[in-house]
């Protein structure tokens, strides 16, 4: 690892000053991509600006259907939550199947999202969730939010304050992991929403981050179960392809890890 | 046995500090005015060093050497060697190319060591090492093992004319083709064995100092044989005579061979720290480990298998290409011929078997013994064949093993080998019998209802372990002996220090050693301390390798606690003026037998040591040394039977039971032989499911972390089903056999097998990756 300065923030503006004010600096949360990317020398910012000592931007609110989960909410704040386990336990269950209970116990729902990698688990959850991103600026649709692999619409200086979606009628998430680093080869967030309609959100499989599959999505609107998807396609040349599993390959684990999704959700 | 004594599970002396963090590892280890290295590893799988550019590094903060090949070589530092000479079937010696610890001319693997450097932290040695400028001009390059054999292929090394190191065979060609031709059934197959890295959770690290005062070297390193690693460092590559050369393997945290080479980096770290005047560390970090650590198993072979109309083998004919990477490790020649093609006979009655075996060269980091070493390589290939001949044929694969088993010992099979002890069908019953072998079709039925397509699979191994006989293994090439020493030092007060060539890194070679000496004197195991790994301390030792510290390490104690023993008595019977046959040392007390007389052992030992009232003659003092020297090979054997069932939909495999029934003759501790066990066969696992070591085309290693490197997990293999039938070794003085290595040799096969069943197509390679299943089940 290269040297770098370390800040602690204790309120969103002053991580932007921070962030501003450092030659190359980066915002970190938990820390779980970045920091093992720097002990590669693979990143190197001047500065850290670390989020996860902003009170603000910490814990789980639920008001009625409305969730709220700030952005520095670790994984395992949320796999243990009882009462979005109440409205929501797809998203309890997704943070309890990352990685191992260290991770879980730094990594968080802010830093997952942001940082967008193509085989993270939360952004399907964000996507089929049909979430709202809270920002230091705005507040993003998810459908705006990701911009593929590793992008997003986040601005150099735009920090995620919170996760914001409405409780849905029915919702589950299935992982199939890689072998190696089980990271998500394929996982499929499915969810009816309120309003009757239906998400079907897939991370790790695709070549350009996390996409929605229309297609599934209107078959399940209209019969929510795992035949009425069964003869769903999914396009090969949007798959990525390598040494885990190449683009047929992950092509079947769509349709097959969707299918055990909306079946767990039944 | 007592409760300490041979056959008792008596816990590990040793895993208090390692489960406490108190371990003290190589890198625990620090000296004053400590300087760190940093390589310059080449990026390019074979490349022409043109030039290399210190300057910028030079001038970085706190860098006091930038080194390179030509300065190593200039000081007279030697080249890396080869132990074990083989002769190619034409006589001539093998072709093998030269390896500086630094590149001089030429990088050829990606990860090659083109420069290092020393600075005084760790962070400014790795920051000057990317300020090395070097001017490669890339070359062609070759990657598998069959590419490099083919015409044109691009050369690595001058003395190896077409990549080729030696062209070896066993046993007769003609007698074995004949039978073949004459054969009921013949069955064929292509099987690779996938190569594979080795992971020890702690890599590898070197400390050298060189003391200018005392003109000596001291080196700290993660060594399963540092008298071996003193013996190449002084001998060979000129690094220090050997009486000024110290070197220290103190806990090591895991091995499975390839802790037994003696790598550039610990040369470089010696020669420098004299050449600098500072104490150098090298410590490797993961992605060096995977680039750099030697690899194990990549073979590729072409077996055909002839019975006659009763299921009974008449000849095996087997062509193996063995990829052995760009340079030659230590015993790297060894193991795909005297280690491999020598257990092709496996548990098996065979008149006719032949062997070629070609080794080459590749732009892939070197390859040497991986826990079994060519064994495990053997093993797969009679295993998988023997499953599909009997498919073929239509018969039990249990049944046609049983046919062919070896059952009069000895037994001498067309490949060297003398098998000298085991009982093939006891351990086939129990395992059969553990796995209710008889009800799978109804398991498999009920699988079915489930949508899981289940499936069994067998592998009776067989191993060569206790190396070895030293005069055997001088005729066959070997440039070592493979005996091994042992000291046991009886102090004053009647504790006990046990002195052993044997190394211990995970083992628990200082309690299943401790219990020899409680079983001989019924000492308390906490009496008896156990001292390995350190040149000053042990005279000599060849160390742990091969399932050999059990059956070779333990007999050189044996033979040295005799010695202690009559002495002992010697000293006993003149104190209590008794015969010195009538003398019996049991519970810590020396007794006349048949009377009440008696002393305390601490009483005998006192004696020995004040001198005063000794047998005319007699030297004072109570210390034996012996050497053990092995009278021939033991073998290990059993019957794994390993079901699974498979997801036709994701292609997943899941191991639904895995039952190892083994022969390991003499057990000292089961509870320690169980790990060995457990973590042998999750190994095979890892290796038939998981483990994948890939270049791409360009030679760069895909699998460079765990990212991407899949190791077993807990939740990826069962609570495994162990037993053991002990058929005593005739060979040693323990009748042990040695269980270090079996489960990583069994398991792979019973995998295989299993999952071939499940699926019914037998074109399966390894590792059975849920993707490759489900492209065969599919038809893609």
């Amino acid at each position: 690892m290269y040297a770098t300065n370390y800040h602690r923030a204790s309120s969103v503006e002053e991580a932007v000053n921070l962030l501003k004010s450092g030659d190359d600096a980066k915002f970190v949360s938990g820390g779980q991509t970045l920091i093992p990317t720097m002990k590669q020398r693979l990143a190197a910012p001047s500065d850290l600006v670390d989020l996860r000592h902003i009170d603000a931007m910490k814990g789980i609110s639920i008001d009625g259907v409305q969730v709220t989960i700030g952005a520095a909410t670790t994984h395992a704040e949320v796999a243990s939550s009882a009462e979005l386990a109440g409205v929501c336990a797809a998203i309890c269950s997704l943070a309890a199947h990352i990685g191992d209970p260290a991770v879980r116990h730094m990594g968080t729902i802010g830093g997952s999202v942001a940082n967008n990698d193509p085989a993270a688990d939360y952004p399907a959850a964000v996507l089929g969730l049909d979430a709202q991103v809270r920002t230091s600026k705005r507040t993003i649709d998810a459908a705006d939010f990701f911009n593929g692999m590793f992008d997003t619409a986040l601005e150099e200086d735009e920090v995620i304050t919170a996760i914001t979606f409405q409780a849905p009628e029915k919702a589950a998430y299935v992982k199939y992991p890689n072998p190696a680093s089980r990271y998500a080869m394929c996982g499929v967030f499915a969810a009816r929403l309120k309003d009757g309609s239906v998400r079907v959100a897939i991370t790790g499989a695709g070549n350009d981050g996390v996409f929605r599959h229309t297609e599934m999505e209107e078959a399940l609107a209209a019969d929510w179960s795992p035949a009425a998807i069964a003869s769903c396609s999914v396009d090969e040349g949007d798959m990525l392809s390598d040494i885990h599993g190449d683009s047929a390959y992950r092509a079947n684990l769509v349709r097959v890890i969707a299918k055990r999704a909306v079946e767990a959700a039944a | 046995m007592g409760v300490e004594g041979i056959g008792a599970r008596v816990l590990r002396k040793e895993d208090k500090r390692f489960i406490t963090g108190k371990g003290r590892y190589t890198d625990d280890f620090k000296m004053a005015g400590m300087h760190y290295a940093a390589f310059v590893r080449s990026p390019h799988a074979h490349a022409k060093i043109r030039g290399i550019d210190k300057s910028a590094a030079e001038a970085m903060p706190g860098v006091v050497g930038v080194l390179d090949g030509k300065q190593l070589t200039g000081d007279g530092i030697g080249n890396l060697i080869c132990g074990w000479m083989i002769h190619s079937k034409d006589g001539s010696p093998m072709n093998m190319g030269a390896w500086s610890a630094i590149a001089t001319e030429h990088v050829r693997y990606v990860g090659d060591a083109a420069a290092v450097v020393v600075a005084d932290t760790l962070e400014n040695a790795r920051a000057a090492a990317e300020a090395v400028v070097i001017d490669y001009e890339e070359l062609p390059h070759v990657i598998r093992a069959v590419d490099a054999l083919k015409d044109g292929a691009p050369q690595l090394h001058p003395e190896a004319k077409g990549n080729l190191i030696y062209d070896w065979e066993i046993g007769e060609k003609d007698a074995t083709e004949q039978a073949i031709a004459g054969a009921a059934h013949v069955t064929e197959m292509e099987i690779v064995n996938n190569r594979l890295s080795p992971n020890p959770m702690e890599p590898r690290a070197a400390l050298a100092n060189y003391d200018e005062a005392d003109d000596h070297f001291t080196l700290y390193t993660t060594s399963q044989n540092p008298h071996v690693a003193r013996l190449v460092l002084s001998a060979f590559y000129q690094v220090a005579p050997e009486h000024k050369l110290r070197v220290i393997a103190p806990d090591v945290g895991g091995g499975f061979g390839s802790k037994i080479y003696i790598y550039p980096e610990e040369i470089v770290c010696l020669w420098a720290s004299k050449r600098l005047g500072v104490p150098v560390k090298w410590t490797s970090d993961r992605t060096e480990a995977f680039l750099t650590d030697a690899h194990g198993r990549d073979h590729v072979s072409k077996a055909r298998i002839g019975f006659d109309k009763d299921g009974k083998i008449v000849g095996f004919s087997i062509d193996t290409i063995a990829n052995i990477g760009a340079y030659m490790s230590l015993f790297s020649s060894s193991v795909p011929t005297y280690l491999y093609a020598t257990l092709l006979s496996g548990q098996y009655n065979i008149a006719n078997i032949h062997c070629n075996v070609r080794t080459v060269y590749t732009n892939t980091a070197p390859v040497d013994a991986y826990r079994g070493a060519g064994r495990p390589e053997a093993t797969y290939l009679v295993e998988r064949i023997m499953e599909t001949a009997a498919r073929e044929m239509g018969m039990d694969p249990a049944e046609l093993r049983r046919r062919n088993f070896v059952s009069e010992f000895p037994h001498q099979t067309p490949v060297i080998m003398c098998y000298d002890a085991g009982d093939y069908n006891a351990t086939l019953d129990a395992a059969l019998k553990a796995a209710d072998y008889a009800n799978i079709g109804k398991r498999k039925e009920e699988a079915k209802a489930r949508g899981k397509l289940r499936g069994i699979g067998l592998s009776c191994y067989i191993e060569a372990c206790g190396i070895a006989p030293s005069a055997a293994v001088g005729s066959l090439g070997a440039g070592v002996g493979l005996w091994e020493s042992g000291e046991i030092r009886v102090n004053p007060v009647g504790t006990v220090e046990i002195l052993t060539g044997s190394h211990s890194h995970g083992q628990g070679h200082e309690t299943t050693f401790a219990q020899l000496v409680n079983e001989r004197f019924g000492l308390p195991v906490d009496n008896v301390q156990v001292i390995h790994g350190d040149t000053d301390k042990v005279q000599f030792g060849m160390g742990t390798y091969g399932s050999r510290s059990g059956a070779v390490g333990m007999s050189a104690l044996v033979k040295a606690l005799d010695k202690v023993e009559a002495k002992a008595k010697k000293i006993a019977a003149h104190l209590m003026e008794a015969d010195e046959g009538d003398i019996v040392i049991e519970d810590g007390e020396v007794k006349v037998a048949g009377t009440d007389r008696k002393l305390g052992w601490h009483e005998v030992c006192l004696a020995a040591y004040t001198g005063h009232n000794l047998p005319q003659g007699m030297e004072p003092g109570l210390k034996e040394t012996a050497f053990y020297d092995p009278t021939n090979f033991t073998f290990p054997a059993g019957t794994y039977v390993c079901e699974v069932e498979v997801d036709p939909e994701t292609g997943k495999t899941e191991v639904i039971q895995f039952v190892a029934a083994d022969d390991f003759g003499v057990i000292v501790n089961p509870m320690i032989v169980e790990g060995q066990v457990h973590g042998g066969i999750t190994q095979g696992i890892g290796q038939a499911l998981l483990e994948n070591v890939i270049y791409d085309d360009n030679g760069q290693l895909l699998t460079a972390s765990y990212m991407d490197y899949a190791m077993p997990r807990a939740d990826d293999v069962p609570s495994y089903k162990l037993s053991t039938h002990e058929t005593v070794c005739p060979g040693n003085p323990m009748g042990m056999k040695g269980c270090g290595e079996a489960g990583a040799i069994g398991s792979p096969p019973a995998l295989i097998n299993a999952i071939t069943d499940a699926i019914g197509n037998n074109n399966l390679t390894m590792p059975a990756t849920p993707a490759r299943v489900w492209a065969l089940i599919n038809g893609k």
